[in-house]
C-alpha cells in the first residue's frame, strides 16, 4: 500500500462483526467506483436521456394559493399544432402520497388547488416550445377561497380547511408521548428553565433541476428513468395511480444530481410523464424549471419549538418536556412522520431520564414541506443545543464538560425506548475541542469574535419501513462470473454519497478481490432486489449488510470448491488479493477465476442473495415507529465566528466537526459527507429561507435565494471517530446527515460567546444580530427570537413507563456469525 | 425563426440549423448531443452550464449560438487529450471533489481556466475563481484540494494516467501534505 495519509491502523477492526480483522479495501481512501465517469461528462442524469421520437411535457401552476377549479378549459391547447396531449385532473384522479396514513395528493390539482404552483394540467408537444405555448391556451376558472400562510392562521382558522382530513380544522396531525413523570422530574431540580425557538424553512435546492423521461412500449410496459431516491415509492405510486400491475412497470434512478430528501417522494412529473407516454404511444420528458423545483419543495419545515428542562445542581437533567408545532404546507408529503422526528432524537444525546413530547403539524397554502438532510431533526436540535447551551451558562457549567459528563451510556435504553449501541459521543467531543482550541477561546476571545459548542445524534437508517410490511429492507444479489467478475445487484440509489462504490468495496473484501472487478448495478426495479430507498441515512448499513450476506453466501460455494482441491475444508479458508488460499498456509491457494470455475462446474450457476431486516424495536407503543435504528451516529461540532457588530454580518472562519461513524468504510467519502453537511448546516443557519409574501413565494429563484458559495464556505476540519458498531457492516454507521445537525445551534452559540446576544430564530440574518444589539444597548433580553406558542388543546398523552435507563450488557447485540 | 450557425466545439466543426433564440447550452445538449453539459437554473445564477469560448468560461445558459460562431468551444468533452483525462479530472475523481457530479463539468471548466492563466492558484485565489459555480454536496473542501492538487501535476501520458486511476480506485488516493 503506497503512502497515502491514512494511518494504516484504521484498516483494523476490534470488534470485527464481519470475519476479518484484517481488510484490504474497508477503511481506504479509494476512488469511487464512478469518479471518472462523473468527471468527464458520461454519467447519466435523467435529463441527458435522449429517446427517438421524444416529446416534451410541461406543467400547468396554479396562479391561486387556495381555490376552487370551477372549469379547465384545454380545447384550444389541443388544437395547437404540435400538441399531442392535454391531460387534466380529471385524467388522474387517484390518490397517492409516500405514507399510507396521507395519501392526499393527486398527480394533477382534481376540484382544488391549495398552493401557487401546484400543476393543474399537462401537455406533451413535439417540443418544449409548443408544450408551453399550449399551456398559456388553457383557461383555468377558480374560486377563490381563504388563503392560510402561517401556523397561527392554520390554528385560528377551523372553518376554511384545506384539506378534509387529518385531526381537525387545519391541524393535519397530533402527537403526545409521555415517558415518566416529567412534572415530579421538574419538582426535584434545582433549575428549570423554558425557552422557545423558530427554524425557517428551507429548501433542498439539488443543482439539478427534477427530470423524468416515460416510455410505454407497444408491448403494454412502462418504463420510467427519473431523477429520484426511492424507484421502489415511484414503482409503488405509478402502479396505483396508472392501474398498471407492477410487474409491468419499470422504474431506473438515474444519477441524481443531488437528492438531500428532495426527490425521495412520487412527484407529478413523473406520474404525468407516464401517463402522457401511455396516451401518445411516445416517449416523454418532464424536466421542472428551478422555479418548479421550489413548488414541489418537500423542504425543510418550518418549526416553533418550546422546550423546558429541569436540572440538578449536580449537573444531571431531571426531566424534560418538548413542543413543537410544524407547518406543513398543503400536503402530507413524509410530514407524519416528520412530526415524530422532531421529538425522538432529543433522548440519545444525554441522559433524560423522564421526557414529554407534545407536536403538531399544520396544513397550510404552501408547497409541502417533506424530508430535507435530517428529517425532522435539525429543528429540534437547534433548539435543546441552544438551550442547555444557556442552561450551563447560568449554572456557571463548562459547555463541553457538561455535555461529555451527561453523555448516554453505550447499550442502554433511552426514557422513550430507543436503543443505543456504541456511542462515540464523549470522544467526538474531546477531539473536536482539542483540535479547536475550544478552552482557549470560550468566553476568552475578544468582542465581536467567538465560539461555539453544539452535539447531536443521528440514525442509521429507520427500524420500521415506510409501509407496513414484514419483508427486509435490503435486498441484494450477487453473481460470480466464470472469468472472475463479480456483479452486485441492488435496489439502492447512489445520490452522490458513494452507495454503489459501499457495496463494491464490500463485496470485494469478503470475496478477496478489487473493487475494480466487481460490476455495480442498481436502482433498477426490474433488475435489482428492493432496496426502500436513499433516505434515512439508511443505505450504508441496511445495503452493506445485505451485500456482505449475498458475498458471504456465494463466497462459501467458492470454498466448498476450492476446499476439495486444496485439501481441506471450506471453513479453512479465506479469500484475499484475487486468491482462494488455506489460512494455515496461505503460499497454497488458487486464483479467484479458476475456484469459480470448479463452483460453476459443481453447482451451477453462481449466484446468491442476502438481505438485511432491521434489528426488533424495544418500544412497543403508538409512535415508536419514528426513531428506533439499528445504530446512532454522534457528532460534536466547534464553529468560529467574527461578529461585525456595525453591520450584524457574521463570517465563520473554521468549523471543527468530529463524528462518531462507527467504521469509515471509505474516510474520504464520510469526510466529504461531513464536509457536505456543515455547508449545508452554515446555509440554513446563516441564509436560506423559503418564504411567502403575499401569498406567494417569495424568492423562486437561485439568485434570490441566497446559498452559501466558495465565499461563504468556511474551512472544515472533520475528525473521525471510530467506535466499531455490531450492528453495521464491518461496523461502520450513518455519515449523511448527523454532521449537518450541530452546525446551526453551535453558530449561535458562537454568536452568543462574541456579542452577547441570543439568536432563537433561523436564519440568523444580519437585521437580527443587528435588532438584538439594539436591545442589549436599550439594556432589554438580548435575543431575538419568538415570544409566544399559539395556544392548543393538546391530546391526552400515550403514557410509557421508561426503562431502567443504566448500562445493560443485555443490550449488546450477539455478533453476527461469519 | 431558424439559422445556420457554425460550432467548433472541442475541436469538431458543427453546422447546425437551429431557432434563433435557442441558447448555446440547448445547442450543445440537444442538437450536439454533448450533455455533460448540465444546467441548474437557465438564467446564468449557478455556474452548472459553464463552457470554456477561446479559454475564458462563459455561462452557455445566457449564450447565443452566433456569438461565438467560429470560436474555440471547449465543453467537458473536450478536457481529454487523445484519451488522456485532464489532471483536473483525475484529481476530482481521486480526492472525492464529485459527489453527485453534476456540478463537476461547469467546476472543471472554470478550473481550467484558471490554472491556464495561474498554474499554481492560492486555496482563496481558487475560491474566488470559482465563486461564480455553486455545488450542494461537497461543501467546497475537496474542491479546492482538487484544483490545487491537479496545479501540482504535470499532465501525464496515457500509460501513466491510467495506472495512476487504477491506483486511485484499488488501493487509495495519494492525499499529498498541504492538499
Ligand atoms: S444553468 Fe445556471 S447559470 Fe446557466
Ligand atoms: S457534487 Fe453535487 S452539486 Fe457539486
Amino acid at each position: 500500500m503506497p503512502t497515502n495519509g491514512y494511518d494504516d491502523r484504521k484498516n483494523r477492526s476490534n470488534l470485527g462483526s464481519h470475519l476479518k480483522q484484517e481488510t484490504s479495501v474497508v477503511g481506504r481512501p479509494l476512488m469511487k467506483v464512478d469518479a471518472m465517469s462523473k468527471v468527464t461528462g458520461q454519467a447519466i442524469y435523467a435529463d441527458d436521456i435522449h429517446l427517438p421520437r421524444m416529446a416534451y411535457a410541461r406543467l400547468l401552476p396554479s396562479t391561486q394559493p387556495h381555490a376552487r377549479i370551477v372549469r379547465v378549459e384545454t380545447s384550444k391547447a389541443e388544437a395547437l399544432p404540435g400538441v399531442l396531449a392535454v391531460i387534466t385532473g380529471r385524467d388522474l384522479p387517484i390518490k397517492y402520497g409516500i405514507l399510507p396514513v396521507s395519501q392526499d395528493e393527486t398527480a394533477l390539482a382534481v376540484d382544488k388547488v391549495r398552493f401557487v404552483g401546484e400543476p393543474v394540467a399537462a401537455v406533451a408537444a413535439v417540443d418544449e416550445e409548443t408544450a408551453e405555448r399550449a399551456l398559456e391556451l388553457i383557461e383555468v376558472e377558480y374560486d377563490p377561497l381563504k388563503p392560510i400562510m402561517s401556523i397561527e392562521e392554520a390554528l385560528e382558522d377551523t372553518e376554511v380547511r384545506i384539506q378534509e382530513y387529518g385531526h381537525g380544522g387545519n391541524i393535519h396531525k397530533m402527537v403526545s408521548l409521555q415517558f415518566g413523570d416529567v412534572e415530579a422530574g421538574f419538582a426535584e431540580a434545582d433549575y428549570v428553565r423554558e425557552d422557545l425557538f423558530f427554524y425557517q424553512g428551507n429548501n433542498h435546492l439539488a443543482m439539478e433541476e427534477h427530470s423524468a423521461v416515460a416510455h410505454y412500449s407497444p408491448d403494454g410496459k412502462l418504463t420510467l428513468w427519473s431523477a429520484t431516491q426511492t424507484p421502489h415509492y415511484v414503482h409503488r405510486a405509478l402502479a396505483k395511480v396508472l392501474e398498471l400491475p407492477p410487474s409491468r412497470i419499470r422504474v431506473i434512478a438515474c444519477h441524481p444530481g443531488g437528492g438531500f430528501g428532495g426527490k425521495s417522494d412520487p412527484f407529478h412529473h413523473e406520474i404525468c410523464a407516464a401517463k402522457l407516454a401511455m396516451l401518445t404511444g411516445r416517449p416523454v420528458k418532464i424536466t421542472l424549471t428551478r422555479e418548479e423545483v421550489f413548488y414541489a419543495h418537500r423542504g425543510r419545515h418550518p418549526v416553533l419549538m418550546w422546550v423546558k428542562t429541569g436540572v440538578k445542581k449536580t449537573g444531571e437533567i431531571t426531566a424534560m418536556h418538548f413542543r413543537s408545532m410544524l407547518d406543513g404546507g398543503a400536503y402530507g408529503s413524509y410530514g407524519v412522520a416528520t412530526t415524530y422526528y422532531t421529538g425522538a432524537l432529543q433522548t440519545v444525546t444525554y441522559k433524560i431520564p423522564r421526557y414529554k413530547f407534545e407536536g403538531l403539524r399544520v396544513f397550510t397554502n404552501k408547497p409541502p414541506c417533506g424530508p430535507k438532510r435530517g428529517h425532522g431533526t435539525p429543528q429540534p436540535r437547534f433548539a435543546l443545543e441552544v438551550h442547555l447551551d444557556k442552561i450551563c451558562e447560568e449554572m456557571g457549567w463548562d459547555p463541553a464538560e457538561w455535555r461529555q459528563q451527561q453523555a448516554c451510556e453505550p447499550f442502554s435504553l433511552t426514557a422513550n425506548h430507543l436503543r443505543i449501541t456504541t456511542i462515540g459521543l464523549k470522544e467526538c467531543i474531546e477531539k473536536v475541542v482539542a483540535a479547536s482550541g475550544f478552552r482557549e477561546k470560550f468566553r476568552k476571545l475578544p468582542y465581536g469574535r467567538g465560539v461555539g459548542l453544539a452535539c447531536s445524534a443521528y440514525l442509521s437508517g429507520a427500524n420500521l419501513p415506510i409501509y407496513w410490511n414484514d419483508m427486509p429492507h435490503s435486498g441484494a444479489m450477487v453473481k460470480v462470473d466464470r472469468g472472475g467478475g463479480v456483479t452486485v445487484y441492488c435496489g439502492s440509489t447512489d445520490i452522490g454519497q458513494g452507495s454503489n462504490s459501499v457495496l463494491a468495496y464490500v463485496v470485494a473484501e469478503v470475496l478477496g478481490v478489487r473493487p475494480q472487478d466487481v460490476a455495480v448495478v442498481t436502482a433498477d426495479t426490474d433488475l435489482t432486489p428492493v432496496d426502500l430507498g436513499s433516505y434515512s441515512s439508511r443505505v450504508t448499513v441496511m445495503t452493506g449488510n445485505a451485500a456482505i450476506e449475498a458475498a458471504q453466501n456465494v463466497r462459501e460455494l467458492l470454498f466448498q470448491a476450492a476446499a476439495d482441491e486444496l485439501g481441506t475444508t471450506s471453513d479453512q479458508l479465506d479469500a484475499a488479493g484475487g486468491r482462494i488460499f488455506r489460512r494455515d498456509d496461505p503460499g497454497v491457494g488458487l486464483p479467484f477465476a479458476k475456484v469459480a470455475q470448479l463452483a460453476e462446474a459443481r453447482f451451477g450457476t453462481l449466484a446468491a442473495v442476502g438481505s438485511f431486516t432491521p434489528p426488533k424495536t424495544p418500544g412497543r407503543y403508538k409512535g415508536a415507529g419514528v426513531g428506533p435504528s439499528p445504530s446512532y451516529s454522534y457528532t460534536a461540532c466547534v464553529v468560529e465566528v467574527d461578529v461585525d457588530p456595525e453591520t450584524g454580518w457574521v463570517r465563520v472562519p473554521t468549523v471543527w466537526i468530529a463524528h462518531d461513524i462507527g467504521r469509515a468504510l471509505n474516510p474520504i467519502l464520510v469526510e466529504g459527507q461531513a464536509e457536505g453537511s456543515v455547508y449545508m448546516g452554515l446555509g440554513e443557519a446563516l441564509m436560506e429561507e423559503q418564504v411567502f409574501r403575499r401569498n406567494l413565494h417569495k424568492i423562486p429563484s437561485m439568485l434570490d435565494y441566497k446559498s452559501p458559495t466558495f465565499l461563504e464556505t468556511p474551512d472544515i476540519e472533520t475528525i473521525l471517530v471510530e467506535t466499531n458498531d455490531p450492528h453495521g457492516p464491518f461496523g461502520a454507521k450513518e455519515a449523511g446527515q448527523g454532521p449537518l445537525l450541530p452546525v446551526p445551534p453551535a453558530l449561535c452559540n458562537a454568536i452568543y460567546d462574541a456579542v452577547g446576544v441570543r439568536i432563537d430564530e433561523l436564519p440568523v440574518t444580519p437585521d437580527k444580530i443587528l435588532k438584538a444589539l439594539e436591545r442589549k444597548a436599550k439594556g432589554q433580553d438580548p435575543r431575538v427570537g419568538p415570544t409566544r406558542m399559539p395556544h392548543v388543546e393538546w391530546v391526552e398523552p400515550i403514557y410509557v413507563e421508561p426503562p431502567d435507563l443504566r448500562h445493560d450488557p443485555s443490550l449488546m447485540p450477539a455478533t453476527k456469525p461469519t | 425563426m431558424k439559422q445556420l450557425v457554425a460550432l467548433r466545439v472541442n475541436g469538431e466543426l458543427h453546422e447546425v440549423y437551429v431557432p434563433v433564440h435557442k441558447t448555446l447550452l440547448e445547442v450543445l445538449r440537444e442538437d450536439l448531443g454533448l450533455t455533460g453539459t448540465k444546467h441548474g437554473c437557465e438564467l446564468g445564477e449557478c455556474g452548472t452550464c459553464t463552457v470554456l469560448v477561446d479559454g475564458e468560461p462563459i455561462l452557455s445558459c445566457l449564450t447565443l449560438p452566433v456569438e461565438v460562431q467560429g470560436r474555440d468551444i471547449i465543453t467537458v468533452e473536450g478536457l481529454a487529450t487523445q484519451g488522456v483525462p485532464h489532471p483536473l479530472q483525475v484529481a476530482f475523481a481521486e480526492l472525492n471533489a464529485a459527489q453527485c457530479g453534476y456540478c463537476t463539468p461547469g467546476m472543471l471548466m472554470s478550473a481550467k481556466a484558471l490554472l491556464d492563466r495561474n498554474p499554481d492558484p492560492a486555496p482563496d485565489e481558487v475560491r474566488e475563481a470559482l465563486a461564480g459555480n455553486l455545488c450542494r454536496c461537497t461543501g467546497y473542501v475537496k474542491i479546492v484540494d482538487a484544483v490545487r492538487l491537479a496545479a501540482r501535476r504535470q499532465q501525464g501520458d496515457l500509460g501513466a494516467v491510467v495506472e495512476e486511476i487504477e491506483r486511485a480506485l484499488n488501493e487509495g488516493v495519494v492525499r499529498e501534505p498541504g492538499s
